[in-house]
């Protein structure tokens, strides 16, 4: 299959279809159609395997098929970001960078308690102290649950060490810091419990007393609300085809029954920019800079809490340093800004510092997952049962059950996540909610599953795996990886053992219409897009110009891309893998409506029809008299009006029919492929297959990862460059959580005993293994570009896939992350001790 | 640790701040020994508390600051000297983001008092490039996508830059070395080691510029 892939290797060898197809526009069909829509024939499928046409009815005003990859010359191939010039020159400008004229500096107050009850805050001395402007205390603390009927107290109760409930706002950073410190705050310390096991005993101290709820953000996480809820243990949230019985008699026409269980830790975020804003509250117009993933979700949440118009909220997030789903919204530092900026009526600056970070701005919550999965001889699954007990702290949304229920079809499944609550930080989404830590206890179990019956892991998910994409993704990366050599569990000889292990991923192809944006072409030549839309790092500054220049025939570095600012047209926040999918559309539609506009002007100048018109390679030209033509720049001069421009929004996906549904299960939208989505204009499945091979030193515990072959789909892939970036750190993060990453709270004092960088370990370049990250191309024709994400997929199965090469090297599982050389060793010990040797 | 009178008035800011931290304290120990004799030699009168006039050579302009003692080298590039290229990430000494060059040696800026970088030659992110002409390390960073948010790009690209200074022929576990200490959230690590081996080699064939 190797012309069924983009590597990053050969970037340039783009893919060459045995029947290259090239789109055309169907006549209308005639009669009985909805006047609205326009049919036309798309490709569909998988470049390099089948691609065919597929007939579409679309909104009209769509543009026309988008041909694929191979035949488009900005679309599809390796481009630069337009910004690495200011991000290696230390010229982009981050939130933490913004400084203006009179601009205070801020520093909040946490609580060095887990659990206590404020009985007075005393702000006397620090508002004497120098350089002091103004000190806010707040009444309620954001991003975490909430407890019915505790509104209206005076004082936030204290639930975790870390919560943040007032801020100070002095002339230089220095002063900030001492005065934060002169706040004078009288707790009543009352009893905490930062344990899961603990937690969930009947006597625990209880985390909230009355019912609790947390609503997700645009990146997800989050519970689901109206919940039971007993002591700190809150649920279940049930899922799968048999919530209402049943899932006992299902196991009884298995022929193999296993039973599993696996734990993981509690990852934090830890973006290198921390969570941080600059307030500036004018009469007439709030501007807040934020290092955010959605600017409309800071924008939108400040105007709740100030109870401002949404239009006089202006957000902005030139370049931000990660987020990683933990950047929504304004939450307690964007609120306690603002307040300051008020009060003080000068800019404020609120960076959170280091600790902060790890303690109160979110993490990937525990899990302990327990599985039982049966099937036939012959590797079909009849039936999977899920129980998860995880913590998200004082938040909700542990879930770590979506895997299970979502990747391979089965008559019967049931899953339970329960959310047990402890006096530990909010979780926040994170990279794929829930998916990392189910993926590392499914596909463990489905391995496990695959060594009892006897098949080859491979082989069992080419019987129970129905997605196209990931059985063609199997087969390059088993290539890849060679795993045709792959050994028996543990049969190397000597301390180091070699092993190959894989898994797999599921991710929602989702998208958001709320995504807007506005292209501008000017009597100068000069070409923008604008939209609120921030780049988070993953390049969709880059894949925009891209698109804009494929529509108008131009290099990506002639388009000037102006995002990341509400004052544009409403981007989506960029969670859950939406951005590229969202508003690479409207971007195409918005550049399409501009150029018809532009070559309608023009035609009658060079005395041609508008539709004998092309735009291509800077140049305007006539297709029937080429001799007719001028460059982009000289037309430009020639329009009626010194600027034209065009809005587009997302549309819905283009509807498919059932028969095509049945033909390609993965255009679906919802079906076994779940995705709560906000404002969703359509969904359906994504896949992912990732293999790695490790070495693990048996004396000494430590698991090296030396190679990982990550095969992925996204539709239309449209950066290469950009797109196996985030690849690479979809796996790094993923290798990071399994080696490496405990937020660690000493039981004791419920304190974080690790809340920085050098203790709380994350991978660095020492730990890297060779990485081949390779794209397949499928198309759907679902939307006019036919792109989806990739940010969250990629990170989906790494820790799995290391999980199961691990297993194979030393033929025992450890079953928990972070796989530390103790876990490895004791698991090993185990392994001795039961075989009747001595560890 | 005392602090201020009798050690010159310089708050030990970044000293009280690593000091136990075991990842940084054997480059902690160096600059601090070596701070410490530098100070004993200049001066034994007290600085400080209150902002104090001093002078740094930044990429090669002198520029004057009226600093607190305890300022770091850091700070005082992104707040007073507004060149914020230099990024403040753990402000410990763990994830090398604030890397800049004093005397050609990487350090980290958030460790360093400004106070002790008088009289040195300091080389930010901002004074890499020679005019419009980027520094290949810089050039390969953008080629080869060596970046995703770009917050470590800056501290990254100092370490990288600065190994091709000390090795014109990196191997790539030469590289993994000299970054060893600069934390990447993103996961670009691989695309890192890349543009610098790439850059060694544009530089190798004449084309570089530093």
């Amino acid at each position: 299959m190797p012309d069924a892939q983009i590597s990053d290797k050969s970037p340039a060898a783009a893919p060459v279809p045995e029947k290259p197809p090239i789109p055309q526009a169907a006549a209308p069909k005639s009669g009985g159609e909805k006047p609205e829509t326009e049919s036309n024939m798309y490709p569909v499928g998988i470049a390099g395997v089948d691609i065919h046409q597929s007939r579409r009815d679309v909104p009209e005003g769509e543009p026309p098929p988008l041909a694929i990859n191979d035949q488009l010359k900005s679309i599809g191939k390796p481009t630069p970001r337009v910004d690495g010039r200011a991000k290696v020159t230390g010229a982009a400008k981050y939130t933490a960078d913004v400084k203006l004229p009179g601009m205070l500096y801020a520093r909040m107050l946490t609580s060095p308690h887990p659990h206590a009850k404020i009985k007075s805050i005393d702000t006397s001395a620090a508002e004497k102290a120098p350089g002091v402007k103004a000190i806010h205390l707040l009444d309620h603390t954001f991003g975490m649950a909430q407890e019915k009927g505790e509104e209206g107290n005076k004082y936030p109760l204290v639930r975790f060490a870390g919560q943040p409930f007032a801020a100070v706002a002095a002339d230089t950073q220095q002063h900030a810091d001492n005065a934060a410190r002169m706040i004078n705050v009288d707790y009543e310390i009352l009893p905490f419990v930062t344990d899961i096991e603990k937690a969930k005993q009947n006597d625990a101290p209880l985390v909230f007393a009355g019912q609790a709820e947390q609503k997700g953000t645009a990146g997800g996480g989050g519970g689901p609300a109206g919940l039971s809820q007993s002591g700190n243990v809150r649920g279940p949230a049930k899922g799968g085809n048999k919530q209402d019985g049943g899932i006992d008699d299902a196991f009884k026409d298995a022929d193999v029954v296993v039973e599993t269980e696996y734990h993981t830790s509690v990852q934090t975020h830890c973006a290198l920019e921390t969570h941080g804003f600059v307030a500036d509250w004018k009469p007439d117009l709030l501007t807040v800079w934020a290092s955010t993933q959605g600017t409309g979700s800071v924008r939108d949440e400040l105007a709740a809490v100030f109870n401002l118009p949404k239009s006089k909220v202006r957000v902005i997030t030139e370049y931000m340093g990660g987020g990683f789903g933990a950047k929504f919204g304004a939450s307690n530092p964007g609120v306690l800004a603002t307040h300051l900026s008020k009060k003080a009526g000068a800019p404020v600056r609120l960076m959170c510092d280091r600790k902060e970070e790890h303690l109160g701005t979110g993490n990937r919550p525990s899990s302990n997952q327990k599985y039982k999965i049966g099937a036939k001889k012959d590797g079909k699954l009849v039936a999977i049962q899920c129980t998860n007990y995880g913590t998200a702290g004082v938040g909700t949304g542990a879930g770590a059950t979506a895997v299970a229920q979502n990747i391979y079809p089965c008559p019967a499944i049931y899953t339970e996540d329960y959310d047990v609550f402890t006096h530990a930080g909010p979780a926040a989404a994170f990279r794929a909610p829930g998916h990392p830590q189910a993926a590392f206890g499914f596909e463990q179990s489905i391995d496990e599953l695959a060594e009892k019956l006897g098949i080859d892991p491979l082989a069992l998910r080419e019987v129970i795996d129905q997605s196209e994409a990931r059985s063609v993704e199997r087969k390059i990366g088993a290539e890849k990886i060679g795993w045709s050599n792959r050994k028996p569990a543990g049969s190397d000889a000597g301390p180091v053992k070699r092993g190959i292990g894989m898994a797999q991923a599921i991710w929602y192809r989702s998208s958001n219409r709320d995504s807007h944006c506005e292209v501008r072409i000017t009597q100068d030549g000069s070409v923008e897009l604008l939209s609120g839309v921030q780049d988070i790092g993953s390049g969709i500054r880059t894949v925009l110009a891209q698109v804009v220049a494929e529509e108008l025939g131009l290099k990506p570095s002639d388009i000037t891309i102006k995002i990341g600012d509400t004052s544009y047209p409403n981007g989506p926040g960029s969670g859950g893998s939406v951005t590229t999918n969202s508003i690479t559309p409207v971007a195409r539609d918005a550049a399409w409506k501009v150029k018809q506009e532009m070559l309608k002007q023009i035609a009658p100048k060079l005395g041609a029809r508008a539709d004998d018109l092309t735009l291509a390679d800077g140049k305007v030209a006539s297709k029937s008299d080429p001799s007719k033509g001028m460059s982009f720049k000289a037309a430009a001069a020639k329009l009626d009006t010194e600027q034209i421009a065009a809005r587009a929004q997302r549309v819905q996906d283009y509807p498919v029919t059932e028969d095509q549904q049945q033909q390609q299960p993965q255009l679906a939208e919802g079906g076994g492929q779940r995705r709560r989505g906000r404002r969703g204009a359509g969904s359906g499945g994504l896949g992912g297959v990732q293999f790695v091979q490790v070495a693990v030193d048996t004396d000494t515990g430590v698991i090296k990862v030396e190679k990982v072959v990550a095969v992925h789909d996204c539709g239309r892939p449209m950066n290469p460059l950009t797109l196996t970036s985030q690849i690479n750190g979809g796996i790094i993060q993923g290798l990071s959580y399994a080696l490496f990453e405990n937020r660690i709270l000493d039981r004791n004092t419920g304190l974080m005993v690790n809340p920085n960088l050098e203790q709380y370990k994350i991978a660095g370049a020492k730990e890297m293994p060779e990485i081949e990250p390779i794209v397949i191309e499928q198309y759907w024709g679902r939307s006019s570009t036919d792109a989806a994400g990739i940010g969250e997929p990629a990170t989906v199965p790494t820790a799995a896939a290391i999980g199961n090469a691990v297993y194979n090297a030393i033929g025992v599982r450890v079953r928990q992350t972070p796989m530390t050389p103790a876990a490895v060793l004791a698991a090993l010990a185990q392994k001795d001790s039961s075989n009747g040797r001595s560890a | 640790m005392s602090n201020r009178t009798d050690r010159g008035g310089l708050s030990r800011r970044g000293f009280l701040k690593g000091a136990g931290v075991a990842a940084a304290t054997t480059a902690l120990l160096d600059r601090s020994v070596e701070a410490l004799a530098q100070e004993n030699k200049e001066s034994r009168s007290v600085v400080g508390p209150g902002a104090v006039a001093i002078t740094l050579k930044v990429n090669g302009q002198h520029k004057d600051f009226q600093i607190e003692p305890s300022a770091t080298l850091a700070e005082v590039l992104r707040v007073h000297a507004d060149m914020t290229g230099t990024k403040i990430v753990c402000d410990r000494g763990s994830c090398s983001a604030c890397t800049v060059w004093i005397d050609g040696k990487t350090v980290c800026s958030c460790m360093t008092l400004a106070m002790d970088a008088r009289g040195r030659e300091i080389k930010t992110i901002e004074g890499l490039a020679q005019g419009e002409h980027l520094h290949p390390v810089q050039e390969q960073f953008i080629e080869h996508d060596a970046m995703q948010c770009g917050f470590c790009t800056p501290g990254m690209i100092m370490s990288c830059a600065n190994l091709l200074e000390r090795n014109k022929q990196p191997t790539l576990d030469d590289v993994k070395q000299a970054c060893s200490g600069n934390l990447c959230r993103c996961g670009t690590y691989p695309r890192v080691f890349e543009a610098t081996l790439a850059a060694a080699k544009q530089m190798k064939g004449g084309n570089g510029n530093a």
